[in-house]
């Protein structure tokens, strides 16, 4: 029986008289579908008598005539130059000794040039101080070819031309020249003998000049304490290599600590020599990458921190202190004094707290000590930033003194935590003129934005540490009309005078006391004859040049702050008083700089964005980290998305009233209970590309120019997606792969049972995995066979080697949404792993342990209990790339033959045979392999640097840039390896040891990897091999890799 | 792209032999004419002569002038052509002449106001003192400039000759017409034959029979047997194959590519005539993986005296004059040289205002695969000529070789790579030759052919 219902789709339906009803009935889509927009003009459209038999004819006609035309290659045209440079052959680089300082990350670098174009940064070994590259610094050279660069100077956002600007600016400050308001220089630190000199001369010209130096991440109070002991605005110096015991508390001297550059000498001293290496104890509440490396980290709140150096310092002397610390810093702190007792000499005190008190205490120890390790005398320029100047002038400025405002290197509206305070003081300056390379938050604000050039079209010097000097030299021609500040200087104080001359002036005359010029330029690093003699005998000579130009900034300083600035001594009693005293009552955030970030001034720099960071591998964001047990209280959590990425709450942030929301989450092992971190740098939005505007925002926190804030969290909703590239945060017992071992056993015990061969069943008899084999060995002796050393001992987790390899073979970047879907493409990457019991020993103890699935000792809840880390584990970064093994499962699987052995030791990989099977890549035990999910160069999709033509220059032209559906991976640098043994061919010589490097080899400073011949038996890497801290990673498997590992020795002596 | 196949040889050839027929009779005699026609200038240049020997001063002035002086033009320095009689009507006589070739910084110190003129125009550039030149040598040079210049007489005969010469001899061409002559008589002589047979048997009466068999068509016969077209269809479907594999391997490749040049280069008239070393040019491929292709302030090194083409002393060729190419031709394209470098002529001087030329790339290996030229140039020896081609005969470059992966594998085979004197390769040239048990290494056994010694 047929039903009589009537069946409505919605209550509209009910009214007859509704028209979308009435509509809907007639046609299938209310609305018209819009044909027109693809269509095009539907007049012309109908007035066509083209139909669909014409339509199929020109689709047949335009696909035959299409492959036709892909039978004939294009014509390709070839422009040689009209007056060919002497110094320039078409094929082979050159390589200029030049210096970066832009006010955060001061070295000496070598740059490799290929016709012209600067492409890579390189560690320029002349260099006794600063010739270490670090991440930041070896992604430079990107930041030159951003697309995103000003081209050329603006006024209020339209474009001048120089000439139309000078004249402006000069006329203005001519002007106040008569009136006699205050003309400001804000800049970034630039430790630079011809800047200063320059700034004086124009001080002298225009009268009532004031320069201000301005850090975005302060280092005033350990300048303000140093200033105080020692009468000079610097920094003390630190030699890790010397120091048997160090102790730090708060300070990441391994980034970027007072100006960082720490971690070569560091390394040096880790690596055990004659049963000795150094002891390092670290008193920390972030996870920081020193702390990651430490022998003992001990977990403290910031504040706890500061009781922690006073009790130092009172026990040091047999007083005590006093301050509530937890009983284990306690007996962390008795025992760290024994062994400093023990060799007071071999021990360093180093602090990162961001308070007067602490630093002078901090000297006082060091001096007590009489330290190896500490030079007072030869300090450090990088850091100049005044806090007090900077808040005295913000006050000028709104009062109206001040009459131009000259920035340089500095983006205050970004990182000034008073930014909107700023805005309204410039708003009252009449001329307010910003240098910059990028558009951003202050070049919205001023008046003139002058584009500034970037480092490696500049000229510069540096003095890095009293009596070590460093010249820049451009390495390329403006890319742009641009100029930098020193040359508008020279032409508003109406100079004929190029920098170049004016450099030249102040270093004969200054510097050089007759030594040659142009050597100290080629080598790009000066060190006087008399300074080497001093630094030898100890008796520091006083630098003529940075005395008096420093002495006359701080007259100015305390002549316009009315309140002169107490240089006298700080009692070191009354010191450790306040700090013994110190308490904050809530929850303490510390704001850092991220190893990949830094200040943040490379924000648009897409290979500093896809950078891992080495402890949390997240890349691409910032985030807060927060121990376990605050993220339980607040109900914060970490989630695994089923894409594999990682998923994390949003928190709100108050600090002092200033509230930050939605800053992601990250769940950090290790993080002293009581405090959080955030990353500042992140979070920059003017200027940018949508893809780079990461993160959030920290510098509105950072009150007060102090790094620990107190602060309130709350949860707020949503969940974050971070692109996080390790989710698998502990080793679960997997002791072979990163083999440990502590100091003492290492010394007494036979390297059997602390590097342990695996075993293998061969005719149920147990043998050493390494002498099976399925295969049949290749004859390796004739000719080169390479081979890498990574010492795990020596490798700080820097990622320096991570941006060297990344630009030597054009390895693409994918962006955020593609990382997160682990397909990212770093050939080598850096694991890092926790443990989940004290120590990655006692995780192997737990494994063997196991017995039966349940119980307590049941293996079910304890590989569950294995895969979270410990609250405060140990920490080891293992840097990995393709293991180019001699046996190589990778090869017997593709089905084309595309990757092949060589005789030298190298795994090959033809791309242009490579079909896309990715079965090497399952094969693969150590997960090397990368494939190009899309094509990666000029694709609107990934709008990088391989996506215009400005970031292309940057591109390697010694390696192929890699297309769609191919298979890539590390090569161990072939393109340099068969370079060097051409130029040997070519001279007719032998290869010496040394000479064969790859990109991450040479990157490392620290000395982590070495390359070379096996073959060669005089090699440093022959030698390496023979170590008994020697193993391979997965040796049971029996790949026979060509890369091999140290064990990590750790010096556990706790007294 | 286009492609220009070898050409057929055939009609060339056709072409040779019909002048070797023309013109054979004549080859004795044309060579006479061409002795007695060298012979003329000299006898003239000998009366010409003022006080010093023409034929000495010539090769003086090639020798130390020729870089900066030219006879009627000028070059960095003044032409010189008749210098003395100009000289003379600026009141200045051979003695000036002495004092200025041997120092003439010192006649311009000497406040000489002709002096200062002639440093003033010519850039404030001295002339190079010429010491050594004695005073005879300067009367012989002064005598060439004065000598009338020969004017190169070109008739017919010497076209013809320079047409005859390279057949002289019994070449091939000779002995292919001989045998198509026989051919030709022998076909005759057959058709003659059957001829006369056929008239002899009309005359004897013998009728001949002609006898069809009523047979199936062989088209039709085929059309039955399933097999046989079956067969037929795998042979077609196998030879189509066969030729369509090879058309599609040469897709790409470009063998005799010879693109039309924004400057008409001749390397014949660089490379072959005027024997200029390649690398003199392609100095970059000594040392890079690039040969390079010469920057403009290459070419001005010589081109900044050499501001025509005369070509050699019998003129152009009736070849090159069927292609255009005639002197004033190749005088204009160093014109376009000019106009690129920016050189002013009249002032010998550089405007400043260059423009770069755009050379069509010829040899384009594709990105994936890594060459180095000194690999090959430098270390392995090889004559560049291996791969290009005979360039020094090529007017217009073209790629000789089909640069595929087949082709540098073959090479690297094949050849032994070159250990004489290089210290590098002695140890490992020890083991490895012993391991294999040869004498030479080829480039192959070095590891030539693993994939990524080219591919990275």
């Amino acid at each position: 029986m047929a039903s009589n219902k009537k069946y409505w789709k919605s209550e509209a339906e009910l009214n007859p008289n509704d028209s979308i009803v009435e509509t809907l009935r007639q046609n299938e889509f209310a609305s018209e579908i819009p044909v027109d927009q693809f269509l095009g003009d539907k007049e012309t459209l109908s007035a066509t008598n083209t139909n669909r038999r014409d339509f199929l004819k020109y689709v047949g006609f335009s696909t035959a005539a299409a492959s036709l035309a892909a039978c004939e290659g294009p014509v390709i045209k070839s422009i040689p130059y009209v007056v060919q440079p002497d110094r320039i052959v078409p094929g082979v680089a050159n390589y200029y000794a030049t210096t970066i300082a832009n006010g955060f990350d001061f070295a000496s670098i070598l740059v490799k040039t290929r016709e012209g174009r600067p492409i890579k940064v390189e560690n320029n070994t002349a260099a006794k101080v600063g010739g270490n590259a670090n991440a930041r610094v070896q992604a430079s050279v990107l930041s030159l070819y951003d697309s995103t660069r000003l081209q050329g100077p603006m006024v209020n956002g339209e474009p001048i031309d120089w000439q139309a600007m000078d004249d402006a600016i000069k006329a203005s400050l001519n002007a106040l020249k008569v009136s006699g308001k205050q003309i400001v220089l804000l800049t970034q630190t630039y430790a630079s003998p011809s800047t200063s000199r320059l700034v004086d001369e124009f001080t002298a010209q225009y009268g009532n000049v004031k320069h201000v130096t301005y850090d975005a991440i302060s280092e005033d109070a350990a300048l303000s304490a140093f200033e105080a002991r020692y009468g000079e605005r610097a920094l003390p110096d630190y030699d890790f290599e010397k120091a048997e015991v160090i102790v730090s508390i708060g300070a990441d001297f391994l980034s970027d600590w007072q100006g960082g550059g720490y971690d070569g000498g560091y390394s040096k001293g880790r690596i055990p020599k004659n049963g000795k290496m150094s002891r390092h104890v670290q008193f920390e509440s972030n996870m920081s990458l020193t702390g990651a490396n430490a022998d003992k980290r001990v977990m403290v709140t910031p504040s706890q921190q500061m009781i922690t150096l006073a009790n130092l310092y009172a026990k040091l002397n047999g007083t005590s202190a006093g301050g509530e610390l937890p009983e284990n810093v306690q007996r962390a702190i008795d025992n760290v004094i024994v062994q400093i007792r023990s060799n007071p000499k071999g021990a360093v005190v180093v602090t990162g707290i961001d308070d007067v008190n602490a630093q002078a205490v901090v000297l006082a120890i060091n001096e007590m000590l009489g330290s190896n390790a500490f030079d007072p005398k030869a300090p450090k320029y990088v850091r100049q930033g005044n806090d007090k100047a900077v808040n005295a002038l913000i006050a000028d400025m709104n009062s109206g003194n001040v009459g131009a405002m000259i920035m340089d290197g500095v983006n205050p509206m970004f990182s000034l935590p008073k930014a909107a305070e700023f805005a309204e003081g410039l708003k009252q300056v009449g001329l307010s003129v910003l240098f910059t390379t990028n558009y951003n938050e202050t070049a919205e604000a001023v008046q003139y934005t002058a584009a500034a050039n970037h480092y490696l079209e500049s000229w510069g010097d540096l003095q890095i540490k009293k009596g070590h000097y460093s010249l820049a030299q451009p390495t390329i021609r403006q890319l742009f009309d641009t100029r930098q500040l020193q040359t508008s200087l020279l032409k508003w104080m109406g100079s004929d005078k190029s920098y170049y001359e004016f450099i030249k002036e102040t270093w004969t005359t200054n510097v050089l006391n007759g030594s040659d010029w142009n050597q100290a330029l080629q080598d790009g690093v000066f060190v006087p004859a008399n300074e080497m003699m001093a630094s030898m005998t100890e008796s520091a000579i006083a630098d003529p040049v940075v005395m008096a130009v420093r002495g006359d900034k701080e007259k100015q300083v305390e002549s316009t702050n009315g309140e002169p600035e107490p240089v006298s001594a700080i009692s070191i009693d009354s010191a450790v008083r306040s700090l013994a005293n110190a308490s904050i009552a809530g929850m303490e955030l510390t704001l850092y700089p991220k190893v990949g970030m830094g200040d943040g001034q490379q924000a648009s720099n897409p290979w500093l964005q896809e950078f891992p960071d080495p402890i949390t591998r997240v890349s691409w964001d910032n985030y807060l980290t927060v121990s376990k047990t605050d993220a339980e209280k607040l109900g914060l959590i970490n989630t695994h998305a089923a894409n594999g990425g990682l998923d994390g709450s949003y928190a709100k942030l108050t600090v002092n009233g200033i509230i930050l929301g939605n800053v992601p989450v990250v769940i950090q092992p290790g993080q002293a209970a009581g405090s959080m971190g955030l990353a500042l740098g992140y979070g920059r939005k003017v200027g940018m590309k949508a893809e780079m505007q990461t993160g959030v925002n920290a510098y509105p926190l950072y009150q007060n120019f102090k790094s620990v804030q107190e602060v309130t969290v709350e949860k707020a909703t949503g969940m974050h997606e971070f692109a996080c590239i390790q989710l698998h945060q502990t080793l679960m017992g997997r002791g072979d792969i990163i083999k440990e071992t502590n100091l003492e056993i290492f010394n007494t015990r036979d390297h059997s049972e602390w590097n342990i061969v695996p075993q293998v069943s061969l005719n149920h008899q147990e043998v050493p995995a390494t002498t099976v084999d399925l295969w049949d060995s290749f004859d390796r002796s004739v000719g080169h066979h390479f081979n890498m050393s990574i010492d795990l001992n020596a490798c700080t987790g820097c990622g320096a080697c991570v941006i060297a390899c990344h630009a030597e073979n054009n390895v693409p970047v994918v962006g955020k949404l593609e990382v997160r879907k682990s397909r990212d493409m770093h050939w080598l990457r850096i694991d890092r792993y926790y443990s989940s019991e004290e120590s990655f020993e006692d995780d192997d103890l737990k494994k063997e342990g196991f017995d039966g699935l349940w119980g307590e000792k049941g293996s079910l809840d304890g590989f569950r209990q294995l895969e979270h880390p410990a609250n405060n584990p140990q920490v080891a970064f293992q840097p990995v790339m393709c293991q180019h093994c001699n046996h190589a499962p990778c090869e017997t699987v593709c089905p084309v033959a595309a990757t092949s052995h060589s005789r030298q030791g190298q795994n090959h990989m033809a791309y242009n045979r490579c079909v896309g099977t990715r079965y090497c890549a399952n094969n693969c035990p150590y997960k090397v392999r990368r494939f190009n999910w899309f094509l990666y160069n000029n694709n609107d999709e990934f709008d990088f640097h391989m996506n215009n033509d400005l970031g292309k220059m940057v591109i390697n032209p010694d390696v192929n840039v890699r297309s769609r559906g191919v298979m890539e991976k590390c090569s161990m640098c072939i393109q340099s390896t068969q370079k060097t043994i051409l130029d040997a061919k070519r001279d007719g010589r032998v290869i010496k040891d040394g000479e064969f490097q790859t990109a991450c080899s040479s990157a490392c400073s620290n000395g982590a990897i070495v390359f070379g011949d096996v073959n060669d038996t005089e090699s440093k890497v022959a030698a390496l091999k023979e170590s008994e801290r020697m193993y391979h990673l997965l040796e049971h498997v029996g790949t026979k890799p060509n890369v091999f590992y140290h064990v990590q020795v750790r010096n556990t002596n706790e007294a | 792209m286009k492609k220009v196949l070898n050409r057929d040889q055939f009609p060339k050839v056709l072409g040779i032999s019909v002048l070797v027929f023309l013109f054979s009779t004549l080859l004795l005699s044309a060579q006479e004419v061409g002795q007695t026609l060298v012979a003329v200038p000299t006898t003239e240049q000998a009366t010409a002569s003022t006080g010093g020997d023409v034929d000495k001063g010539k090769s003086l002035f090639n020798q130390n002038c020729a870089a900066c002086h030219k006879l009627n033009d000028k070059a960095t320095g003044p032409a010189l052509a008749k210098i003395e009689s100009r000289l003379a009507d600026e009141g200045l006589d051979r003695e000036w002449i002495y004092a200025w070739v041997k120092n003439s910084a010192g006649v311009i110190k000497s406040g000489d106001s002709y002096a200062a003129k002639l440093y003033a125009e010519y850039n404030n550039t001295a002339m190079t003192a010429f010491p050594t030149l004695s005073n005879g040598d300067i009367d012989n040079i002064l005598a060439y400039t004065a000598a009338e210049p020969a004017t190169p007489v070109v008739s017919a005969a010497t076209i013809e000759t320079i047409a005859a010469e390279p057949t002289s001899g019994i070449s091939n061409n000779t002995i292919l017409g001989a045998l198509a002559l026989v051919f030709a008589l022998l076909v005759f002589m057959l058709f003659s034959v059957n001829k006369t047979l056929r008239r002899v048997m009309e005359a004897n009466g013998v009728d001949l029979v002609k006898e069809h068999p009523k047979s199936v068509p062989i088209w039709r016969a085929f059309a039955k047997n399933q097999f046989l077209i079956l067969v037929t269809a795998i042979l077609l479907l196998l030879a189509s194959g066969y030729f369509v594999y090879g058309w599609m391997m040469q897709v790409g490749v470009d063998q005799g590519y010879a693109p039309i040049q924004p400057i008409h280069y001749s390397h014949k008239v660089h490379a072959g005539a005027n024997k200029i070393e390649c690398k003199y040019c392609h100095s970059s491929a000594r040392v890079s993986k690039h040969s390079g292709i010469p920057s403009l302030n290459v070419c001005m090194n010589c081109h900044k005296s050499i501001n025509e083409y005369t070509g050699g002393p019998e003129g152009p060729s009736q070849e090159d004059l069927a292609n255009g190419y005639t002197n004033e031709f190749y005088t204009n394209e160093i014109k376009k040289l000019y106009q690129a470098v920016g050189w002013d002529e009249t002032n010998q001087k550089y405007t400043g205002e260059s423009q770069p030329v755009e050379w069509v790339r010829i040899h384009n290996l594709p990105d994936f695969a890594y060459f180095n030229h000194s690999q090959h140039v430098s270390v392995a020896g090889i004559e560049c000529q291996t791969c290009h081609g005979p360039v020094e005969e090529m007017e217009i470059m073209y790629q000789y070789s089909p640069l595929t992966m087949g082709w540098c594998i073959n090479c690297h085979r094949e050849t032994n790579i070159k250990v004489e004197g290089n210290e590098y390769y002695e140890k490992i040239h020890a083991e490895l030759s012993k391991k294999y048990g040869v004498e030479n290494l080829t480039a192959a056994q070095m590891g030539g052919l693993e994939c990524g010694k080219c591919h990275y």
